[in-house]
């Protein structure tokens, strides 16, 4: 059985309480009271509009709208600018419930596959992790390159003036694609991080089975 | 010893070579003038910045400061940590209050961090350098050291939002902060406090994945600062800077504007106005150079 069917199972009845449960400040979805002020506040809302913006994302948990929430590329285009959260008169942590989302979306395998930004947040954070520190060429490189090589160059050829602009203000480094900067326990980051995705994945678990 | 001593946390776009290096030269040069000793954490580790979300969850990512709040104690205890960088900083406040609040995730993270060697007893105060600057120094002693007015260069303060929301600066609204605008006068210069996209959102990581979504947020920062006769935008943070830069020439191919106005730090403004050279503010590590704080630098 897949992670998602495990969990389509459990939390049959109620897909607000598997949000409650799964999802990072998820408790707090109940809270809303549909003012709106998150969806008029948010950038890429405005710019070019979310498929489902948060107010509408919270009624459409209550209203037990799993798959239509878990698929939508809506939560994927937070900027993180935090400007729903200071203007929520009720005080949601919304920026983070929409990364939480996105995270348990991702999680489950549902988040739509070719979503930019979901790719670029996977490779951010294993980017960082890997040696302790961001190595910006590397991860500009593999944006590019997700979809193949003859891509990656087109997509390169259209960021060169950017690239050389950065790299004439040494602002770039092409070396980096050597190693670069690094943490010298990496070791030590890398248990460190295994046993906090142990015992995350054992408590997630645990209120499930609770 | 110096009169302002903390620890200090680069972050990542701060290195050598990497996006950030000039805001890192202008600040050491700016720290020295002011008396502040700023010592990096050794061996400190990226903050997995908001981007990070798909796969950092939520005990991985806090555990990420956590080994810098610790690294921090082990070495310089009792320190206030100190960060230049928008996202580091808060990610590192984020990270201090959730576990201040949570005594299960508090004990996840002490659990995870023994397997590096590592353990937290105190939690850091988080700061971030533009705190330092107006809450430890403040803006009489910030101006005494002005020797080059930057007299009659109109500059809109471009906030953005990390460091702005949800923490922000003390005594400063969200809508309308006006500590930049306060240091943009404190240098001499001309600040524009009706600059009406201050708080405005540059795009953050989106400028990378989806550019299109971004640079139309870059270009009404971009358009409003030409339409209140702004000759330069300056910014506290990182991705601010880079992502109101770098993309001006491809925002003029999309949207046939003729975009070219330099974005600097308000390190650079202050190492110039304290009489520093354009090396030391770190003018050669723009994209679209500063004429006119280069002209000053060279007096």
């Amino acid at each position: 059985m897949s992670a998602n069917t495990a969990m389509a199972e459990k939390y049959r009845n109620s897909f607000l309480k598997e949000i409650e449960e799964q999802v990072e400040m998820g408790d707090w979805v109940k809270m809303c009271m549909q003012c709106g002020v998150c969806s008029g506040s948010c950038p890429t809302n405005f710019q070019s509009a979310w498929e489902h913006p948060p107010q509408e994302l919270f009624m459409m948990i209550r209203a037990g709208k799993r798959e239509e929430v878990l698929t939508t590329s809506s939560m994927w285009n937070c900027t993180s600018c935090y400007n729903c959260i200071v203007r929520c008169p009720r005080k949601l942590p919304i920026t983070h419930i929409m990364h939480g989302i996105a995270e348990y979306a991702h999680r489950l395998g549902l988040a739509p596959k070719m979503q930019p930004t979901r790719f670029f947040s996977g490779l951010f954070w294993k980017n960082a992790t890997q040696t302790g520190r961001v190595n910006e060429l590397k991860l500009s490189m593999g944006l590019y390159f997700r979809n193949g090589f003859s891509a990656g160059v087109k997509e390169g050829m259209k960021m060169k003036d950017v690239a050389l602009g950065l790299m004439k203000a040494k602002r770039l480094n092409p070396f980096e694609i050597l190693g670069g900067h690094k943490c010298r326990d990496q070791k030590g980051i890398q248990a460190m991080l295994k046993k906090a995705y142990e015992i995350e994945r054992s408590r997630k678990a645990a209120k499930m089975a609770g | 010893m110096a009169k302002h001593e903390y620890a200090f946390y680069p972050g990542c776009s701060s290195q050598k070579g990497a996006s950030a290096s000039n805001y890192l030269t202008s600040v050491e040069s700016m720290c020295k003038t002011l008396d502040v000793k700023l010592t990096e954490i050794p061996d400190w580790n990226c903050c997995g910045a908001s981007i990070g979300y798909a796969e950092a969850g939520e005990l991985p990512r806090h555990v990420m400061n956590a080994r810098n709040f610790a690294l921090s104690e082990q070495h310089m205890p009792g320190k206030e940590i100190v960060a230049t960088c928008a996202a580091c900083w808060l990610g590192a406040r984020e990270t201090r209050e959730r576990l201040t609040h949570s005594d299960t995730l508090m004990a996840d993270t002490k659990e995870a961090l023994k397997e590096a060697g590592l353990t937290i007893n105190e939690m850091p105060e988080i700061r971030h350098m533009v705190e330092v600057l107006i809450e430890d120094i403040g803006f009489d002693e910030m101006k005494k050291h002005v020797k080059k007015p930057l007299e009659g260069v109109k500059i809109a303060g471009y906030v953005g939002c990390q460091t702005n929301r949800p923490f922000g600066v003390a005594g400063e609204s969200f809508e309308n902060p006006m500590y930049l605008d306060m240091m943009v006068d404190m240098v001499g210069a001309t600040p524009i406090p009706e600059y009406d996209m201050k708080v405005t959102c540059c795009g953050g990581a989106l400028a990378f994945s989806e550019p299109e979504k971004a640079q139309a947020q870059i270009k009404d920062i971009i358009e409003s600062a030409y339409d209140h006769g702004a000759e330069m935008i300056v910014t506290p943070c990182p991705l601010c800077q880079a992502n109101v830069e770098i993309y001006q020439g491809q925002i003029n191919k999309t949207y046939g504007t003729k975009f070219n106005i330099p974005v600097m730090y308000y390190s650079q403004l202050m190492v110039v106005a304290y009489g520093g050279s354009a090396k030391d503010a770190a003018l050669n590590g723009q994209l679209i150079r500063a004429r006119r704080l280069e002209e000053i630098a060279a007096k």
